[in-house]
């Protein structure tokens, strides 16, 4: 579904992204890890063209992302995005913030898109919520909107950006419970975490970074079992022991 | 466009625009000081805890603030003369000649300006320093002068120097009781040769190119101090 | 103080002198708020051309703030009124001269207006760049495009938090709107000095004149932070992430 061919980008002269090449099945897992600077949250933000690439290629189901002609807001439309910050919007109520895409990109009526928020809303456990503002919310629960706004799109594809990164640790697994449960329905995921207990349970893949590069893309099983790199190796021994 | 554009006009009057331009210059550097003086004291006299301080200094900040600079001119032209008469208490007391009048004029209205920015400064620097300092037996005149300002004024050297680029602009509405600044240099002789375009234009092209220069200067400034300080 | 002389006939116009006040006045008043009209509009447009992506709409923005932000209103006030006639084709300039309505008043207003603009883009150019990058992302990740990201995400925010900044700047014009005189407008601050000269009434004159501007200004610092109240985000303390 989602397929990157040696991808590389560079910010001025430094390269923050080096020949990378991986690829997200339909219904699969895939977790994004390594060390801060990596590149991890770069190379996720390549998949929707949110961050532009200088070589190599990307697909998502076949459509070019790097090409001149492609239409982004179309293609952005069939891909869901959590974020590290959450990003909702704050002057719009939640249900507004679920609603706002659905009307002005899909072109949904009011109604229609209401509905289908306020069942996305159920389904993360905040129905209750729909009328309050952001910032009324805590971290957690504003990460679960984010989450629901993205699949109100019925997206194809969700991709994870540090999604809890920056909770309270008691509001860590209320987030990481919702995308579990997307994982059980088959929702294919590309998600950048340092969540290695999350890693464990839901993945299918890993991707291990470092300093731009993929330095191991292996199963699950293959990745916690027996790391082949010695930067992998080190880098699961410290997050493990913590 | 520029047919009969005559640069003669504008190269035989230099000598003329360049008195002017001291003027502004002079006027200008000097309001600052003073500005900059008297609004620390009106800024330290608006952070007091003596309300016999403190509302006098917001009342006179507020006032000045929400009324036009050429009625402030006005006021100060009417009511230095009168106040010289009064304190010398001859009524005959020639007054301090118009650039003095100019200078208190622009002095006291730019000090209600500089007196917010330095306040807002003072309230920048962290409560801490402040207990810090008194921590260490400082007295309140050696905290302010020690700790407090110093930190302040270099949180706002540039937003002072900004306030001042505009302050060198508004000199030019001295041009309201007569002065001959460098706008009312250009002016005098715009009138008297009947070369508006000519001299109105080149006055925009001088101020657009010091100010211009200022605030790039200013912008230079603060990218060094925000680099220093992250 | 003796305040009987605004009761006294006028020395010309069949009034009492309190007439002149309030035609003083109403000048001032209508010069502010159509000169703000023309700054609002013209400034929104610019300073959101100064956050555009591509170079050819921000840098003539660009050129346009730096060219009126650092000439003196005053000269720029003579330009209209004196150069800009004579500067244009010839049958517009005629037209400026001989049969544009109340030439001193309109070239005050566009004076002040087009003046003021460069100020007022500078406050939303700020506004929208403080609000985090991750809106921008989050909006075209669900498939916004740009200028729907600015209708419905930034530009809401960018307003809500520019009122303050916004209210300095109308007063500015209100204030401002008195270097109007030097071109023969009769407005407030002209007729304080002009019945100064008739009654010599100049420490009255001058202290009703101050009055009536800090009334106003009163006036509309409380209208905006009313205002502002009315507009607050629920929840959102502002600057909240990055």
């Amino acid at each position: 579904m989602i397929e990157m061919k040696n991808v590389s980008k560079w910010y001025g002269k430094f390269q923050v992204l080096k020949n990378c090449t991986t690829r997200v099945d339909k219904g699969e897992v895939v977790v994004v890890c390594g060390p801060s600077g990596s590149g991890k949250s770069t190379l996720i933000k390549t998949v929707n063209a949110l961050e532009p690439f200088q070589e190599g290629e990307i697909t998502v189901e076949g459509i070019s992302v790097g090409a001149p002609g492609t239409d982004l807001p179309k293609l952005r439309s069939r891909i869901g995005m959590v974020f590290q910050n959450f990003e909702l919007f704050p002057h719009m109520k939640v249900v507004d913030n679920i609603n706002l895409a659905q009307i002005k990109v899909l072109g949904r009526s009011k109604e229609e898109a209401s509905a289908k928020s306020m069942s996305l809303l159920k389904r993360v456990g905040l129905d209750g919520h729909a009328q309050k503002h952001p910032g009324q919310l805590s971290g957690g629960q504003q990460q679960r909107v984010a989450i629901a706004r993205g699949l109100a799109m019925d997206p194809i594809a969700m991709l994870f950006d540090e999604p809890t990164s920056a909770l309270d640790p008691e509001m860590i697994n209320e987030v990481l419970d919702v995308m579990t449960e997307l994982a059980h329905e088959g929702m294919t995921m590309m998600v950048v975490t340092h969540e290695m207990g999350f890693a464990s349970r839901v993945a299918h893949r890993v991707v291990f970074m470092d300093a731009g590069e993929i330095v191991e893309d292996a199963k699950k099983e293959d990745f916690f079992g027996k790391p082949r790199s010695e930067r992998a190796q080190h880098f699961l021994s410290k997050i493990l022991h913590h | 466009m520029f047919t009969g554009f005559d640069f003669d006009v504008i190269q035989k009057s230099l000598p003329y625009l360049w008195q002017g331009m001291q003027f502004s210059l002079g006027l200008t550097l000097l309001a600052m000081l003073g500005g900059i003086v008297i609004g620390t004291l009106l800024a330290l006299m608006r952070l007091s805890s003596f309300k016999l301080l403190s509302y006098p200094a917001g009342a006179y900040v507020n006032l000045v603030r929400s009324i036009p600079l050429i009625l402030v001119i006005f006021w100060f032209y009417f009511l230095i003369p009168v106040l010289i008469k009064k304190l010398t208490g001859n009524p005959y007391a020639s007054g301090i000649g118009p650039f003095y009048s100019a200078l208190i004029a622009f002095t006291m209205f730019e000090a209600a300006y500089y007196c917010e920015i330095i306040r807002a400064g003072i309230q920048s620097v962290p409560r801490g320093q402040v207990s810090a300092a008194y921590a260490l037996g400082l007295t309140y005149r050696q905290a302010t002068t020690l700790v407090i300002l110093p930190q302040a004024f270099r949180n706002m050297i540039p937003i002072l120097l900004t306030t001042s680029i505009i302050l060198f602009q508004d000199t030019s509405l001295v041009y309201v009781v007569g002065l001959t600044d460098f706008m009312g240099a250009a002016g005098k002789i715009a009138r008297r040769d009947g070369r508006l375009v000519e001299m109105y234009l080149f006055a925009a092209l001088v101020y657009f190119i010091i100010c211009y220069s200022g605030s790039y200067f200013v912008k230079t400034l603060q990218a060094r101090y925000n680099v220093g300080r992250n | 103080m003796d305040f009987s002389f605004l009761n006294q006939p006028a020395f010309s116009g069949g009034g009492v002198y309190l007439d002149w006040v309030i035609s003083g006045l109403k000048w001032t008043l209508l010069v502010s708020i159509l000169g703000w009209i023309i700054a609002f509009s013209v400034g929104s447009l610019l300073g959101i051309l100064r956050t555009a992506p591509v170079a050819w709409l921000r840098v003539p923005a660009t050129i346009y703030v730096e060219l009126f932000r650092n000439v003196p209103l005053l000269v720029q006030m003579f330009i209209w009124y004196f150069v800009v006639p004579e500067i244009v084709p010839k049958a517009v300039g005629d037209w400026l001269k001989t049969q544009m309505p109340m030439p001193e008043f309109s070239n005050a207003v566009l004076c002040l207006g087009f003046y003021t603009a460069s100020r007022v883009a500078e406050q939303v150019r700020s506004g929208i760049q403080s609000m985090p990058r991750g809106q921008t992302s989050a909006a075209l990740a669900m498939g916004l495009t740009l200028p729907q990201t600015y209708r419905h995400v930034l530009l809401p925010m960018a307003y809500r938090i520019v009122i303050p900044p916004m209210t300095t700047e109308f007063l500015t014009i209100f204030k401002n709107s008195s270097v109007a005189l030097t071109i023969g407008v009769l407005e407030l601050t002209a007729q304080a000095r002009q019945i100064s000269e008739y009654t010599f009434r100049t420490f009255e004159i001058f202290t009703v004149a101050t009055i009536i501007y800090a009334l106003i200004t009163l006036t509309v610092t409380f209208s905006m932070r009313w205002l502002e109240n009315k507009t607050r985000v629920p929840g959102y303390v502002g600057g909240s992430s990055k």
